[in-house]
């Protein structure tokens, strides 16, 4: 017979094992985040292709009406591929950050009915994000493919801006989650709070049309620099590397992270009660 | 051996919001009560409830009070309780789902429970889908589940419709797939609240089985049901939850139930009478019920053993239905069904009973019914298509008490077993030439 574990359940507990059972609900998180996508092409005529389609069109409209009909100036990269850089870190961040907010309130018949440790719901949110950023990273692949335009050993630096984005939204993300299972305001305030994002962060255009002595300060907003070093690493040379963003962009996302995650684990144990 | 849940003086109390409306309500007050709260609420922090919030908003509701209990492994524990008497709160604090506000409990092994049937299907999932995400999210591996796919699907018996989405299934499939899904599990405590409340004869009956099954296989089952006869079969130690503690806790479980049926308040009148606008239908509206005797004068509630004893049921009826039957149920002091009787049970009576006033007249005959305490229900149906008068939940009862009255023959001197007590005739014949009577 194998040794079975105690477990204490007493007020105000700190649970000691959280770690360990995080590790053993690791499944939970793929099958939430495979129920999230598997249920958005159900009974959908083109079904999964929807997922290739909607990025691909966005690459298509941004190539014609930017590079073709506004013929915006971009230096020697091609206009779409330059936005693209930008948009692409950017959804990735403001998907799974909303994405993440909502979790909890959206799976709140599960979290009422079964014990699990609640942080899976979150992060499976900010995982389905991270497929469709993946989807969205081969358009721009083809992209890149098209104009011709070969990147070069900066791209291998990708996944290391890619974690940051996710890590993130996760953070912040893990906070609206636990927010809005009290307050369900942030319903209404996380929407805004991205639409304000998409205009103070660098996504269409350069951080480096922001002053000199205001760079700092901007680089507080740690999405200022995923985007940079985004840019970067596809850009291939094309954009200058930054370091105090980028320095500066990791420390504030391991605070969030870590905050995030102390807050949620301090109010876990009401959700059942108030959701 | 060491038991496999300690719990000591586990609480769990909730707060009461109270709306604070002021009585006399401008549009100016309104405004200004308004704005008070949002500031009282922004300066006291973000716990709400917490001190510093106007006293009178908040209700203190502890839902459970003082829980302390053992269990031994391979324990079969049944918790009853009226509705409200916290034993889903005290489900929710085992399983770890919400925290106790004080007290402490001691679990060893893996819980799993079941609190609702189909935690987390998907209506646009398939079957197939839905097995592996329910599995998941009841803490299955992939692995398991793909090792126990075939069981679980034979279990529910849905091998036509497991591409289907579930959305699909009748509720029957539905239940019978979540139970599937549940019942191979394989905790070392298992929680199942209630499950059985809803579903037919033969799925209560799979399910008893599998529960049964994990019971002999030393697992420990916590059960929560309304169902007497399933706790008698499954169960070997009872507790009963009032008010939000223990009333009872023991192995013998005829008396926690006994305590059970006292708390859901068994009849103590002989004739019930409606006090003006319950049980409204067009097709049956009970007026008056009770017990009486052959000349229709109300009887006492106690009948002796060799008497007959009438029930007399009054109503009106507003619309004809050919489908209408009025009946009664008659249950015993541990909550099962005796017997019921409806009007059109003889076939010359079923003519339909067309619109104004009514009054039924059954005779229960003597030599029927044990000695005991019995319920007498008043039911009504629509028959195959929705009860009026619903038996076990809203429907009318009295008491019935049978005592004393047994003169039958010289050896029967005091109360038998059984539920019913007949004095049947027998023929004596004898059939060889040495028998023959005194």
């Amino acid at each position: 017979m194998t040794e079975k574990r105690l477990f204490i359940i007493e007020a105000g507990r700190k649970e000691r094992h959280y770690w360990a059972d995080l590790w053993r609900y690791r499944e939970l998180f793929y099958f939430l985040a495979w129920r999230d996508i598997l249920v958005r092409y159900k009974q959908t005529a083109l079904g999964i292709a929807w997922a290739v389609v909607r990025p691909f069109m966005t690459m298509v409209v941004f190539t014609l009406v930017f590079g073709k009909l506004a013929k915006m100036p971009s230096e020697n990269v091609p206009y779409p591929i330059l936005v693209f850089a930008g948009l692409l870190p950017w959804q990735l961040f403001s998907n799974g950050f909303s994405e993440a907010g909502n979790s909890l309130v959206s799976n709140a018949n599960i979290i009422a009915k079964v014990y699990f440790p609640r942080l899976v719901v979150p992060a499976a949110a900010v995982i389905v994000s991270v497929v469709d950023y993946m989807i969205s990273l081969a358009m721009l692949g083809a992209l890149m493919l098209w104009f011709g335009f070969a990147p070069d050993w900066r791209i291998l630096t990708l996944p290391l801006f890619t974690l940051m984005a996710a890590a993130a939204a996760v953070g912040a993300g893990l906070f609206t989650a636990a927010l809005n299972v009290k307050f369900r305001d942030f319903r209404f305030i996380v929407p805004f709070a991205i639409q304000l994002g998409l205009y103070i962060c660098p996504v269409g255009f350069s951080s480096t049309a922001v002053p000199e002595q205001w760079r700092i300060l901007y680089s507080l907003n740690p999405i200022v620099g995923i985007i940079d070093g985004f840019r970067w690493a596809v850009l291939k040379g094309n954009a200058d590397f930054y370091w105090p963003s980028f320095i500066l962009s990791l420390v504030m996302i391991v605070l969030m992270l870590i905050g995030g995650i102390t807050y949620f684990r301090r109010t876990e144990k009401a959700f059942a009660d108030l959701i | 051996m060491t038991p496999v849940i300690e719990a000591l003086d586990i609480g769990k109390k909730y707060r009461i919001r109270h709306q604070n409306q002021p009585r006399y309500g401008t549009l100016r007050d309104t405004i200004a009560h308004a704005v008070a709260g949002l500031s009282k609420r922004l300066l006291a922090g973000r716990q709400r409830g917490e001190p510093g919030t106007a006293p009178e908003e908040y209700e203190e509701f502890w839902a459970l009070r003082d829980i302390s209990f053992n269990v031994n492994p391979g324990d079969r524990l049944a918790i009853l309780g009226r509705n409200g008497a916290g034993k889903s709160t005290l489900l929710k604090v085992l399983s770890r789902i919400t925290e106790p506000s004080c007290g402490t409990a001691r679990v060893k092994g893996r819980v799993a429970s079941l609190l609702e049937v189909g935690t987390g299907f998907h209506p646009e999932l398939t079957g197939r889908e839905n097995i592996f995400l329910n599995g998941a999210i009841l803490g299955m591996t992939k692995a398991d589940i793909q090792f126990k796919f075939d069981e679980i699907v034979s279990f529910a018996g849905i091998e036509r419709f497991l591409d289907t989405p579930v959305k699909h299934y009748s509720s029957g499939m539905y239940m019978r797939l979540a139970f599937a899904i549940a019942a191979h599990l394989e905790p070392d405590i298992l929680v199942v609240d209630e499950v059985l409340a809803v579903g037919d004869v033969d799925f209560q009956n799979k399910c008893l089985g599998k529960m049964a099954s994990i019971g002999e296989e030393g697992r420990t089952l916590i059960f929560v049901s309304h169902n007497i006869s399933a706790v008698e079969r499954l169960c070997n130690s009872a507790m009963l939850l009032s008010g939000g503690r223990i009333a009872k806790m023991s192995a013998d479980i005829a008396d926690v139930v006994k305590g059970y049926i006292g708390d859901a308040g068994v009849a103590e009148h002989a004739e019930w009478t409606n006090s003006g606008d319950q049980y409204e239908s067009v097709w049956f509206k009970p007026t008056r019920f009770g017990l009486v005797d052959a000349s229709e004068s109300p009887a006492h509630s106690a009948v002796r053993h060799n008497e007959d004893v009438w029930v007399r049921i009054e109503g009106n009826i507003r619309q004809r239905n050919a489908l209408l039957a009025i009946g009664i149920q008659v249950y015993a002091e541990d909550a099962s069904l005796v017997f019921q009787s409806y009007h059109t049970d003889r076939d010359s009576q079923t003519s339909t009973l067309g619109p104004g006033e009514w009054k039924f007249m059954l005779k229960i005959p003597a030599a029927l019914l044990n000695e005991g305490s019995y319920k007498i229900e008043l039911v009504a149906v629509l028959f195959d298509l929705e009860w009026i008068i619903e038996p076990r939940t809203i429907a009318p009862a009295i008491s019935l008490v049978v005592k004393g009255g047994l003169v039958h023959g010289p050896y029967w001197t005091r109360k038998r077993l059984g539920v019913v007590a007949p004095v049947l005739d027998w023929r004596c014949v004898p059939t060889s030439t040495s028998a023959s009577p005194d």
